[in-house]
């Protein structure tokens, strides 16, 4: 919407005369001043201000002013910050009521010294070091969390962890029955996929059945636990960042604290219990529907005998992939838990901390569980598994 | 805050003069009521305060004024007629007229303060972008915090980030402005100059407030009209000036929270 637009011709339209008699500039206004209107420019009165030789006082009339609101205000400051830069001294008995007091109400609690700020970028250095000095404060905290957990982890051992087992149990269901639906679809669909890139080039074979070895192995070994993981991560561990980042706004930790409750053993210790227990049992349900997926492919795509599909995975997946993908999706759990907790323990007190919290959360996860598959897989290729 | 010198003689109270008339309003949530067969009027330029027990539903009635919370039976009219049975687009034209005080300011924390008042100005008014910077620091220092632009809300103290609230709250010269436990989390000091602030403000833009609080300093400070809302007979037992009705009031519950439990 353009000015021009909004401001329809009116009869009160804001109008501004200004004479200058002795030594006094008389500014006589009147019109309508508000928002809706476009206002006429400073510059004339500038002007008669800059002039030589300059006037002694600056008087307003203002008898026909028919209505005023905070864009007069401000007119009226600036008027007033030329006349003081100017030496001039204003008499603002002229005008109307109201107006006087709110710029006496504005000027009564001084700018604060140094609040403004700066835009100007701080020096190459300065930025390097403050970014040297974050990096090893996030270091230290994130440390500092590790050992945290450790602690909170030994306690539980020792069976002095305090947290609510009623919690628990709630944090278990939401990590596992109700990641049910979204880990079914996801992992039945990636076995389809799986299946369906292997069947194109295997039937150029005739090695269709393959596509069961292909799937079986993808999937158990490290696909159903990548997948789940990401899925996790996703649902759960932004729950986790966005749930303690907002008790970290509303001090319901500090409230924690200070009746003795150890947050760590309070509220992360009972989320990284849900989850590693319930990681690899979503893997190996994973697992399942991803062969569910290639079974589809297979049975009703490439006609193979539904028995002979079944009885091939299992004869050509050898079990060790099995444990492998357990491993992975413990260490995943692990990792999810972890960084959802730790980016909500750290959130910024306000509703913008929580978001850079959950979406730190969730970009940490994912990374982590790349990371760490990279890391296993080359470990099981040097131990020959 | 439309201040037009020649209404500047205070309005005579007669229902003419209505800001807000409230007519049988019932505020329930599900099938439980709080408060049945409220009706009150506030009047232009008045101080009007909504007082009462904690968890009596003066909030809730805030919410219903300003358009957040529909009342279960009952009307809200201002000026231009009904609030709730306003079409969206009227009673959004309606309450852009009137400003609320957040309990805690309710700033938005991804905004500096500039940013968080000149958001309604840039959105609302055709101004451009020095008008608004110059709209924008004169209510800053209108609340006396000039020069704290560019803080963002979790920079600044709680009683800042209420009187930042309070700027943005104004940022449309509203005619009409909705306090929520205005004194509540300020010291002694702040919770006075608070007060100073709408009576100065009142004089000056002949805003018409309304106040939710139980603060009683307050209520006998700034307020000349008022609605005692009890929480046991769940419905208005008085309203006026809350000098007067401490004066003349004979109800002890109400004489009770008058005088902070004293008689």
């Amino acid at each position: 919407m353009t000015r021009a637009a909004a401001s329809r011709p009116r009869a009160d339209a804001p109008t501004r005369s200004l004479v200058v008699a002795d030594g006094v500039l008389t500014l006589t206004i009147a019109g309508s001043w508000r928002m809706d209107q476009a206002l006429p420019a400073l510059d004339p009165v500038r002007q008669a201000l800059e002039a030589t030789p300059p006037p002694k006082t600056l008087a307003f009339a203002c008898a026909g002013v028919t209505g005023w609101d905070s864009l007069f205000l401000t007119q009226c400051r600036a008027i007033l910050a030329l006349a003081r830069q100017r030496g001039v001294t204003a008499d603002l008995a002229g005008l109307p009521d109201g107006v006087a007091s709110l710029l006496a109400l504005a000027e009564k609690v001084p700018e604060r010294q140094g609040a403004a700020r700066t835009t100007a970028h701080a020096p190459f250095l300065d930025r390097m070091a403050d970014l040297g000095i974050g990096s090893v404060q996030a270091v230290h905290n994130l440390l500092e969390f590790l050992g945290e957990v450790t602690l909170a982890a030994v306690a539980l051992v020792r069976g002095k962890a305090v947290f609510q087992r009623s919690q628990l149990t709630t944090l278990i269901y939401q990590a596992s029955i109700d990641a049910l639906a979204i880990v079914s679809l996801i992992s039945f669909l990636v076995g389809l996929i799986l299946a369906f890139v292997g069947a194109i080039q295997l039937s150029q074979f005739g090695a269709q059945i393959y596509v069961s070895t292909i799937v079986g192995i993808a999937m158990i070994r490290v696909m159903g636990a990548i997948m789940t993981g990401i899925i996790m991560a996703g649902r759960t561990g932004a729950a986790y960042a966005a749930e303690l980042g907002t008790m970290q706004v509303n001090e319901e930790i500090d409230a924690l604290k200070t009746f003795g409750f150890s947050p760590t053993q309070f509220l992360v210790l009972p989320r990284m219990i849900a989850l590693v227990l319930m990681m690899p049992l979503l893997c190996i349900y994973a697992d399942l529907m991803g062969v569910m997926g290639g079974f589809v492919v297979g049975v009703f795509m490439l006609k193979i005998n539904p028995i002979q599909y079944l009885t091939h995975t299992w004869q050509s997946v050898p079990l060790a992939n099995f444990w492998i993908g357990l491993v992975h999706s413990t260490i995943f759990g692990v990792l999810v838990a972890m960084a959802g907790c730790y980016r909500g323990m750290h959130c910024g007190r306000s509703a913008l901390g929580v978001g850079q919290a959950t979406t730190s959360a969730v970009v940490t996860s994912i990374l982590a569980i790349v990371i760490a598959t990279a890391i296993l897989t080359v470990a099981c290729n040097i131990i020959g598994v | 805050m439309t201040a037009v010198p020649d209404n500047a003689t205070p309005p005579a109270p007669d229902a003419a003069a209505a800001a807000i008339r409230v007519e049988g309003l019932t505020m329930a949530y599900g099938d439980f009521v709080i408060m049945r067969d409220l009706n009150f009027t506030v009047r232009l330029g008045d101080i009007f305060i909504i007082m009462g027990g904690s968890g009596c539903g003066k909030s809730t009635l805030l919410r219903m004024l300003v358009g957040l919370k529909a009342p279960a039976a009952g009307k809200v009219f201002y000026r231009e007629g009904s609030l709730w049975d306003a079409p969206p687009d009227a009673r959004h034209a309606i309450l852009r007229r009137t400003g609320i005080l957040y309990q805690s300011g309710a700033l938005f924390s991804s905004m500096t303060l500039a940013e968080n008042i000149s958001l309604p100005l840039s959105q609302y008014t055709a101004l451009t972008r020095g008008e608004i910077r110059d709209i924008v620091s004169l209510k800053l220092a209108l609340v006396g915090l000039a020069g704290f632009e560019d803080f963002y809300p979790s920079e600044i103290s709680g009683g800042m980030c209420k009187r930042a609230g309070l700027a943005r709250a104004m940022a449309l010269d509203p005619d009409i402005l909705f306090f929520d436990e205005p004194s509540a989390g300020l010291d002694p000091v702040s919770a006075h100059n608070l007060d100073e602030l709408i009576l100065e403000l009142r004089e000056s833009l002949k805003a018409t407030f309304v106040v939710v609080t139980h603060e009683l300093a307050s209520i006998f400070a700034i307020g000349n009209n008022s609605v005692y809302l009890d929480v046991e007979t769940r419905t208005m037992t008085a309203s006026g000036d809350p000098k007067e009705m401490l004066a003349n009031a004979t109800d002890p519950k109400l004489r009770r929270f008058l005088t902070r439990g004293q008689e």
